[in-house]
């Protein structure tokens, strides 16, 4: 699907960075970034269609760099040279014009690597009319709510040194609810390169079941601590907050990381608490804004100790520190927890009384620098007691510091990893990620 | 690009729709950010586009292309029609396109007095760089930044009906902000909260003449947060600034009333509410004293517009009167479907994602009791101001934020400073206890450009005004983990 367009794109493509090379001035340096999607969108309510449509986009990021100084412009980038070469044309030309009013920035990085790369991951999705009978026969009777997003997707990178990445994949993803009549609700992820029927109806079945645990008259809990079980979707939302003020270097050294205590060794996590980033399955691109390869696996914290923050170019040079591929933000791309030793079938043994926690919702820093953070259960959430789910519970606000919950108070991680895509698809589809365990937790916050 | 060359695309566009329009979109942004006095990012974002919506047996679909020459739009308008088509045996509901995409023609364009070129790259980032170095009024400040957004947008909106709307909007955002540390404790204080100050209108809103002494205060505020006490744990009175009430009206009142969550568009992201069909024109949603408008009508607010992305004329309405609930945040598609009255709030981000229910302008109107009445007749409270943190339930019922800056009220005075201020209740619990809204003179308006929402996603801007208002008997708290 949108193969010969993505060859189109690419050509055209690679007429702007010739194009790009041949204007270049001698004392200039430039990064282009691509960001290009075909992309259908069926929104699903009541298991009827909501709204459905189709957006074809891309945008081209110019980075003029001289003289210690630098601009970006982004424009629209069709795929058709006689609509996107005038269009280039004046972005430089208006880069060349405001470059000299700018203030110079010691800590600027030019491109100055050598790596290419190039990653075309094909699928098979479904037909645009096959995309609504598809997903709603199987769930014509059930209250279901989502988004089917699929098509392809470019990411591209190229610079005045002569390194390209190109990294296309034709995916989609249908993030769904299914909801009961007491207004409870199963959650699922269906992500891949292909439409799997089969599995997509075992998913089904399985939310069935769960729905039907869901009937039962939801139990209001007060507030206080309970041993807690945490799924794996609700880790890989704990997990994201890491990327807003956690391990980024700039946000250590600024004084906005809520890891701080931790870089400090004021504050431990449990040694059975280890997170990397991990690339080797090919979901993201690993090159960055300036063009350079993460490596395919960096430790973050080892055993609880944290062993690498994520530092980007422009960092490395503000604080004399080693660059480790990190992007512009330096966010977790491909985030991956290790497992623990707890087996899917210990999780309600091991739980004993307590909660079971399927999904969270809302996430904020309450308190930063203490590492703690605020959100609410959502979902299938269970009270559980001598390891038998007794009922569904009203949703409940958490307070808790990251140094509680991954640190003393942190019982086991199962010994199985689940992968959360990225569904979101703000400005565009989101690839990739995170690779997590369940996780037991004794003590957790309750405060609402 | 004008009305008549869209008008006549459309009469171009070979489709077998019951109805077909065009929204296009032209937006041109510069962001200029400083930190510690150094260039962070200095670059303009422009993005061209059109969507394309065909009603096909009562069923939307759309197609949208960053390309506006005519064999896209031709090519969008055939792809639009095949997703309505082949989603129409499965369609929500049978929107009629009188109904939901009703003829209008008009126009609506931003006032402003000094355009957003009048200052030139060099001289922003000057200016920039000097806010931060006079947020750094110690060796304890750690970190100053300070950044300016401009942006200019257009749009034009034709129909098979009739329908031709033009639209542009002069949109610019400012903030700064200082970072203080000693030890462990780090401090933070900007601008009445992350991105706050947003509005419609040119350079004139810089306002050079207020800016120092408040750029300072910041500053000095940011270093006086590192050696208070913690906001004390305690049920009290909560009095809250304009500049935290906008976070509280659009948390708590904003999302709960659009239609679309009611009608459970939204579960599988955003959430739902706990506003329920039944509740329009008899729930009592907040004290006698709460009074909210939709008004896309205020000049110079964040999100003033003439017309709705559906091309409904946009007006002010009551959604709360004197506590109770009136009407709700719905376009013509939700109030066809739920049968509850709306306003004209179908909006889209850009081009490329369709209109959905929206906040515009939010405002809670002014009361009759000034400040400095507030404090002089409360006992006991707390006042904060500027938010840090925020987060409510997916039915917008339970809710815990954090302000930047507290003081302690005592015995009729504003005393000690404190950090951390949190505070955590229940929506209907919380506005049941408002017991004071302040006069016109504190009346503050602000905004936000990132209200998320939306499958696929979409952030929009929006903006709230509101005075200083108190609450009674709220849960507050501080930091530490």
């Amino acid at each position: 699907m949108y193969i010969d367009e993505s060859s189109t794109l690419e050509a055209c493509f690679n007429q702007l960075i010739e194009t790009l090379l041949r204007q270049k001035n001698p004392t200039e340096e430039f990064t282009v970034k691509l960001s290009s999607e075909w992309s259908q969108f069926t929104r699903f309510n009541h298991a009827k269609v909501r709204q459905t449509g189709c957006v074809t986009d891309g945008l081209i990021e110019l980075t003029l760099m001289q003289n210690q100084r630098s601009s970006f412009r982004h424009f629209p980038f069709t795929g058709n040279w006689e609509i996107d070469r005038p269009v280039a044309t004046t972005a430089l030309a208006e880069l060349r014009d405001e470059l000299p009013q700018l203030p110079a920035d010691p800590y600027l990085v030019l491109p100055s690597g050598t790596s290419s790369s190039r990653e075309v991951h094909l699928g098979n999705l479904l037909a645009a009319n096959a995309v609504v009978p598809m997903v709603l026969e199987p769930v014509a009777e059930l209250d279901f709510t989502g988004l089917y997003a699929g098509g392809l997707v470019v990411k591209a990178y190229a610079d005045s040194q002569g390194q390209k990445h190109w990294f296309v994949t034709d995916s989609f993803t249908l993030d769904y609810s299914i909801f009961s009549s007491t207004g409870q609700a199963v959650k699922g992820t269906f992500a891949g390169t292909a439409w799997d029927m089969e599995a997509y109806a075992a998913k089904i079945s399985e939310a069935k079941v769960q729905l039907n645990l869901l009937g039962h008259p939801p139990k209001q809990l007060s507030r206080g601590q309970y041993r807690t079980y945490l799924a794996p979707a609700a880790v890989a939302d704990l997990v994201a907050m890491l990327s807003w003020g956690g391990v980024s270097e700039s946000n250590l050294q600024q004084g906005s990381s809520a890891l701080a205590l931790l870089w400090r060794q004021e504050k431990q996590l449990s040694v059975a608490f280890s997170i990397k980033e991990n690339f080797q399955q090919g979901l993201v691109p690993r090159f960055n804004e300036w063009g350079e390869m993460a490596a395919l696996e960096l430790p973050v914290v080892k055993d609880g100790v944290l062993v690498n923050t994520l530092v980007n170019s422009r960092t490395a040079k503000e604080y004399q520190k080693t660059a480790n591929g990190a992007n512009a933000s330096e966010s977790l791309r491909a985030p991956e927890i290790q497992m623990g030793c707890l087996a899917s079938s210990q999780i309600l043994p091991s739980l004993n009384t307590g909660l079971y926690v399927s999904n969270l919702h809302y996430l904020n820093w309450s308190d930063r620098p203490s590492g703690r953070i605020t959100g609410m259960t959502r979902y299938a959430c269970f009270w559980v007691e001598d390891g038998e789910i007794i009922a569904p519970i009203e949703n409940l606000r958490f307070d808790e510091s990251l140094y509680e919950f991954w640190g003393d108070n942190l019982l086991d991680l199962t010994n199985f990893q689940e992968f959360i895509p990225e569904v979101g698809t703000y400005e565009g589809r989101q690839l990739g990620g995170s690779l997590v365990p369940g996780i037991l937790v004794e003590g957790f916050k309750y405060t609402l | 690009m004008v009305l008549s060359e869209l008008t006549k695309a459309l009469t171009h566009l070979d489709v077998p729709a019951d109805w077909v329009g065009i929204r296009a979109v032209k937006e041109t942004s510069t962001t200029r950010n400083v930190r510690d006095g150094l260039p962070q990012t200095n670059g303009k974002f422009a993005t061209v586009g059109a969507m394309v919506e065909v009603l096909v047996d009562g069923c939307l679909g759309y197609a949208a292309t960053n390309s506006l020459q005519l064999s896209s739009l031709q090519a969008a308008a055939l792809s639009a029609y095949k997703q309505a088509l082949y989603a129409s045996k499965w369609s929500i509901h049978p929107f009629n396109a009188n109904i939901s995409r009703p003829k209008v023609v008009g126009e609506y364009i931003s006032k402003f007095s000094t355009p957003h070129d009048a200052l030139n790259p060099q001289e922003i980032n000057a200016l920039l760089s000097k806010i931060c170095q006079t947020l750094k009024v110690n060796d304890k400040i750690v970190q100053t930044s300070a950044s300016a957004n401009t942006s200019e947008r257009e749009t034009w909106f034709v129909s098979s009906n009739g329908s031709e709307v033009y639209q542009k909007f002069l949109l610019l955002s400012t903030h700064y902000g200082a970072t203080a540390q000693e030890g462990s404790i780090v401090q933070q204080r900007t601008n009445n909260g992350w991105q706050a100050n947003c509005y419609q209108g040119g350079l004139e809103l810089l306002n050079e003449a207020q800016l120092w002494g408040k750029v300072q205060l910041v500053g000095e505020q940011a270093v006086e947060l590192l050696s208070v006490e913690e906001c004390p744990s305690t049920r009290t009175n909560l009095m809250l600034a304009p500049d935290q009430m906008m976070l509280q009206i659009h948390e708590s009142v904003g999302h709960p009333l659009e239609i679309d969550r009611i009608l459970g568009d939204e579960r599988n992201y955003a959430g739902g509410s706990f506003v329920k069909e039944s509740d329009f024109g008899h729930l009592v949603y907040g004290s006698p004293l709460m009074n909210i408008t939709f008004d896309p009508t205020v000049a110079g607010e964040f999100a003033s517009y003439g017309f709705d992305d559906t091309g409904v004329v946009a007006e002010r309405e009551y959604l709360i009167r004197e506590g109770k609930l009136e009407r709700g945040l719905g376009g013509k598609e939700s109030q066809s479907r739920s049968g509850v009255p709306g306003v004209a709030c179908a909006r889209a981000c850009s081009w490329n994602r369709p209109a959905i229910d929206r906040m515009a302008n939010l405002n809670l109107e002014p009361g009759n009791t000034s400040f400095a009445e507030m404090v002089a007749g409360m006992e006991h409270g707390v006042y904060m101001e500027a938010n840090r943190s925020w987060s409510i339930d997916d039915q917008r019922y339970k809710f815990q934020f954090g302000c930047e800056y507290a003081k302690l009220i005592e015995n009729g005075k504003l005393t000690k400073t404190v950090r951390n201020p949190n505070y955590r209740a229940t929506t209907p619990q919380f506005w049941q206890s408002l017991t004071q809204v302040g006069d016109g003179s504190s009346w503050e308006m602000y905004g936000t450009s990132c209200c998320g929402k939306g499958e696929p996603n979409q952030a929009i801007w929006v903006g709230h005004g509101s005075p200083i208002c108190v609450f009674a008997d709220v849960e507050v708290f501080g930091g530490g983990g």
